[in-house]
């Protein structure tokens, strides 16, 4: 598998971002997957337009669908639902509110931009 | 198993009672090591059941229906029932009995648990083919096939006639009967011996209003008559009662078919007699009021019992005695407490219910009467000289008050009696909340209303379910459900606990008031709803119950606008989610009936796709591994072959499963596959609170086991019956009969409507049974509703399912013709062919299946032979 640098800074040769699709081509609230150098992206346009991308393997089945998931709120964070188990996630910071203190089942959150109509992803961000 | 140091305690007899005992020294802990090691021999061949509900098994229950308690009970270490068995001898000097297999069995303890038998007068001619009695499921099952036989055997005569049978004996049990005979079409005619029916449990009023109600029902009540004799017909069957002179009717005979002698029960007493145990003055094994003998090791519970000289004919007092012996053989010091006679039944469909002292026998007891001669009602209540506190009552033909008049005996009423006896408005309300802790709420299983209380406040249960499981109310008779649910919502609301009906944080409303809403306000988009009638933007919860609301409403595609964020991954994709990520495709087989063109068809797909492949419980086959960018492709495919989607994926109907039916079966009556294909296709694509599966069966064999199916259909001779409420799973229920002997038309017409109402008013995630347990009046209620239109909403239902029938179109065929909806089948929006890289299979038995966590590991360090799939196609390795 590819190994992407920690973070943007750290290789300044390569552009850190990958443009992936049409913020047009986003349903709200319905994710879609992406292949971000060779990762697996779950991409979020959310109602008001934001748009939010977090790891699309789900950490309690292994399995690659988190972009499957039915999105909605809890209180005011934006979640998504995993297909599989149900387990809800904050979309902003990848935390699983059902487990919130284990960092093992947090989903890597990526950077995102909206530039000249594109949906473009940065490199996950290192869990704060 | 066997324990060490245990002592062995051996019961006599496998009725209820027994048991009960069982259970209680089980949930006491009593059986284990160092305690008590239990032998239960049981002269029927099957585990004890419920002997109250006998009668059910004549509306078409079978046996395993009639189970007590929890499941599993006999299977505890330590227990062991032994079936067919009865015990012969009783050594009480070598602590030893007999039994029937030749068998030895050493005890510490005996309980003698042997019941009664049916009492049978001793009339000329009692021995006679045709002569039964009511007391077993062995007695029930020979009554029924006798009457079938001699039904068959009338009709096939030149002049045909219906059946005609007799019951000796007008009390609970020879009512039981009667309606036992009449439920099997049998003209059926009561002789009882006394002035009037039930005379042990009503006055000479009530009395009036049964014969009256039971009249009106078909049965011909002879009271005040005594049976001389029975003799045969040229074929040696019975063929006429003769009535003894002097008789009140002044009836001479009865010509019949059939006798039933339910003229009350004898204890079996007799192994306590060979061995010398004193017996009581009316029979039955003397003991003391701890059911203790005068042996200490012995002891006595249930009918066979005659405490302080009085045996006891209803499972209650038998029940109590069961936890004294229990409570005694644990050290303890229980009593056998002054017993509480109260008795609710259903008979024939009328209401009849006793309780305290219903004849006002206690000095200046004063009664208030209430009667209807029209209506058939007649209620007494029996009160204390000061017309103040309640002493007993009766009431006939509408016991509605039972429930919650028979705690207060011994109680004051407080305000005015009579008003207890007006029709409606008398149960319940301000007296459950008044109600007193120590107020026994199920006499059948000793129950306190604080104990139901407590069942809530300390025990966490949250619904009646739960308080019903804990603390075993309304598990017998069910008399008293009533009340208790009453109790429990009571409960909760003083608690806070959510009587909540809410879906969830964004809908104060429950899933059927969501569906009123959205009914009557025509609101067509989550976005509106959510605005005006909730708050946030919904979660998994909420939305797929909406996306089913406003599908079952107006029928538009589920991937319609924003309808499509709304859907669960399932019903996004229209496939099965499986735990690799790929899905399960399942194309509709109608009743299980496929062409060979369309079996190849099918093996075709799989193959080329690389499908793994299994038959479903729903008679159609399950394609595995699908991917989600394949999906289109395989369907375009199943469609070309003329499938269409089986909504394996949906909160939906599933499946009509059907037997090959008379087109093939010798013993088929009816067109089961026919019924079947007509039914999947009338429903097909009805989405649902949860998954809707139905069954038909060509004949009483039920090899389509329709009876575990939310809607199950059994041919008959002269048409069909439908049953309801039944499924498999966690939980497995048996459907409940709805309706007999339909013709096709009406019940089609009975199943749509029922379909429309279920799908109307049952909670999120709610299947049928529950929902049945759950409705206001249950099953009685849902089946006035769909045959009696008792709501006049019937011609709505009815429009509303036509609707679905006209609208109906396939939702794969609709998807591949529309190119936006086959956009959301990319594996990734930038690489929409691309597959999942971490998907990985090995071949299993000929097929693919996923890579476990292991074989992933070794097949990292290049240890495995297993192989990573890309294309569509499965290159099928063998490691």
């Amino acid at each position: 598998m590819t190994t992407l640098a920690p973070s943007a800074d750290a290789d300044p040769d390569a552009s850190p971002w990958t443009p992936v699709c049409a913020v047009a081509d986003l349903q709200p609230e319905r994710g879609v997957a992406a292949l971000v150098d060779g990762r697996q992206v779950a991409l979020f346009r959310l109602f008001d337009g934001s748009v939010h991308a977090v790891g699309h393997r789900d950490p309690f089945s292994a399995a690659y669908v988190i972009a499957r998931g039915i999105v909605g709120t809890r209180g005011e964070v934006p979640t998504v639902a995993s297909p599989m188990y149900k387990q809800v996630f904050d979309l902003r910071t990848g935390v699983c509110l059902d487990a919130p203190d284990d960092a093992a089942v947090r989903l890597p959150v990526h950077a995102v931009r909206l530039r000249e109509g594109l949906v473009e992803v940065g490199p996950p961000l290192a869990s704060r | 198993m066997t324990f060490a140091d245990c002592r062995q305690l051996v019961v006599v007899g496998g009725g209820m009672v027994a048991h009960r005992l069982v259970e209680a020294l089980v949930d006491r802990g009593a059986v284990a090591e160092g305690g008590w090691q239990v032998t239960v021999l049981a002269e029927e061949p099957r585990a004890p059941y419920d002997r109250v509900a006998l009668t059910s098994y004549f509306s078409g229950r079978d046996p395993d229906d009639l189970s007590l308690g929890q499941p599993g009970l006999w299977d505890t270490p330590g227990v062991q029932l032994r079936r067919g068995e009865a015990v012969t001898a009783i050594d009480r000097d070598a602590r030893r009995v007999t039994t029937s297999a030749g068998r030895e069995v050493g005890y510490d303890a005996l309980v003698l648990a042997t019941g009664s038998s049916a009492f049978v007068p001793p009339v000329g001619g009692r021995d006679l083919s045709g002569c039964f009695v009511y007391r077993t499921v062995d007695d029930v099952a020979a009554l029924r096939q006798f009457v079938a036989d001699a039904a068959a055997r009338l009709q096939g005569r030149r002049t045909p006639r219906r059946v005609v049978g007799a019951v000796v004996g007008g009390g609970l049990l020879g009512l039981e009967a009667a309606g036992a005979l009449t439920a099997l079409g049998v003209d059926t005619h009561v002789v009882e011996f006394a002035p009037r029916l039930m005379p042990l449990q009503v006055d000479e009023g009530g009395g009036e209003a049964l014969a009256r109600l039971v009249g009106a029902l078909g049965v011909q009540v002879h009271a005040g008559t005594a049976t001389a004799r029975l003799t045969a017909g040229r074929d040696g069957r019975v063929a006429r009662m003769h009535a003894a002179e002097g008789s009140a009717a002044g009836l001479d005979h009865l010509d019949v078919d059939v006798v039933v002698f339910a003229a009350g029960v004898r204890p079996r007493d007799e192994l306590a007699r060979a061995c010398g145990l004193a017996v009581g003055p009316r029979g039955g094994i003397a003991v003391d009021t701890t059911c203790r003998t005068e042996d200490p090791a012995i002891w006595a519970v249930g009918e066979v019992a005659s405490v302080a000289g009085r045996t006891y004919g209803l499972v209650a007092p038998g029940y109590t005695m069961a936890e004294i012996v229990a409570d005694r053989l644990l050290g303890g010091a229980a009593e056998f407490p002054d017993p509480d006679l109260s008795t609710k039944l259903k008979l024939l469909g009328v209401d009849v219910a006793s309780f305290g002292d219903a004849f006002g026998t206690a000095p200046g007891a004063l009664s208030v009467v209430y009667g209807d001669p029209v209506a058939g009602v007649y209620k007494k209540l029996v009160l204390s000289d000061d017309a103040r506190t309640l002493l007993g009552g009766i009431l006939v033909g509408d016991a509605g008050a039972y429930a919650a008049l028979r705690p207060m005996v011994g109680r004051e009423l407080g305000g005015d009696p009579a008003a207890w006896l007006l029709p409606e408005g008398a149960e319940g309300g301000p007296v459950t909340a008044g109600l007193p802790d120590d107020a026994a709420v199920c006499s059948c299983n000793n129950v306190s209303a604080g104990a139901i209380r407590d069942a809530v406040r300390c025990d966490g249960c949250t619904d009646l379910g739960a308080v019903k499981a804990c603390t075993r109310a309304g598990t017998s008779c069910g008399s008293c459900l009533p009340l208790v649910k009453k109790l429990v919502g009571t409960e909760l609301e003083a608690a806070g606990v959510a009587v909540s009906t809410a879906l969830c944080e964004h809908f104060d409303v429950s899933r059927a008031q969501l569906f009123d809403i959205v009914r009557v306000t025509g609101i067509s988009s989550f976005s509106e709803l959510v605005d005006r009638y909730g708050r946030g933007r919904g979660c998994d919860i909420c939305k797929p119950v909406v996306a089913s609301v406003l599908a079952s409403l107006d029928g538009r595609h589920v991937l319609d606008g924003e309808r499509a964020t709304l859907q669960d991954t399932n019903d996004h994709v229209m496939a099965n989610i499986q735990k690799d990520g790929t899905y399960s495709v399942v194309p509709r087989i109608p009743g299980g009936e496929v062409t060979p063109e369309g079996l190849i068809a099918i093996g075709e797909v799989a193959r080329d796709f690389g499908l793994y492949t299994k038959i479903t419980g729903g008679q159609r086959i399950d394609l595995f591994g699908a991917r989600v960018e394949l999906l289109p492709a395989i369907w375009q495919r199943l469609v070309d072959a003329g499938f269409e989607s089986g909504h394996a994926y949906g909160k939906a109907l599933r499946t009509v499963k059907s037997c090959v039916g008379s087109t093939w079966c010798r013993y088929g009556v009816q067109d089961s596959v026919a019924l079947a294909v007509a039914l999947e296709l009338r429903y097909r694509g009805l989405r649902s609170p949860h998954k809707i599966k139905l069954g038909v069966s060509g004949c009483a064999r039920e090899c389509a086991e329709a009876r575990g199916k939310d809607v199950g259909v059994i041919a008959t001779d002269k048409g069909w019956n439908l049953y309801v409420g039944g499924n498999g799973g966690f939980t497995p229920r048996h459907a409940r009969l709805l309706a007999e002997d339909l013709d096709t038309a009406t019940l089609v017409r009975t199943i749509d409507r029922f379909l429309v109402y279920y799908v109307r008013t049952a909670d999120r995630l709610q299947r049928t049974a529950p929902w049945l347990e759950e409705i206001e009046g249950g099953l009685d209620h849902v089946r006035a509703v769909v045959l009696d239109d008792s709501l006049g909403i019937a011609a709505d239902l009815d429009a509303a399912m036509a609707a679905h029938v006209e609208g109906y179109t396939d939702e794969w065929r609709a998807t591949l013709e529309d190119p936006e909806k086959l956009r959301r089948f990319a594996s990734f929006v930038n690489a929409p062919d691309s597959p999942d890289p971490s998907l990985a299979y090995v071949v299993e038995r000929g097929q693919p299946r996923p890579m476990t966590a292991d074989e992933r590991a070794d097949d990292a360090t290049g240890r495995s032979g297993a192989v990573l799939v890309a294309g569509p196609r499965l290159e099928v390795l063998h490691p």
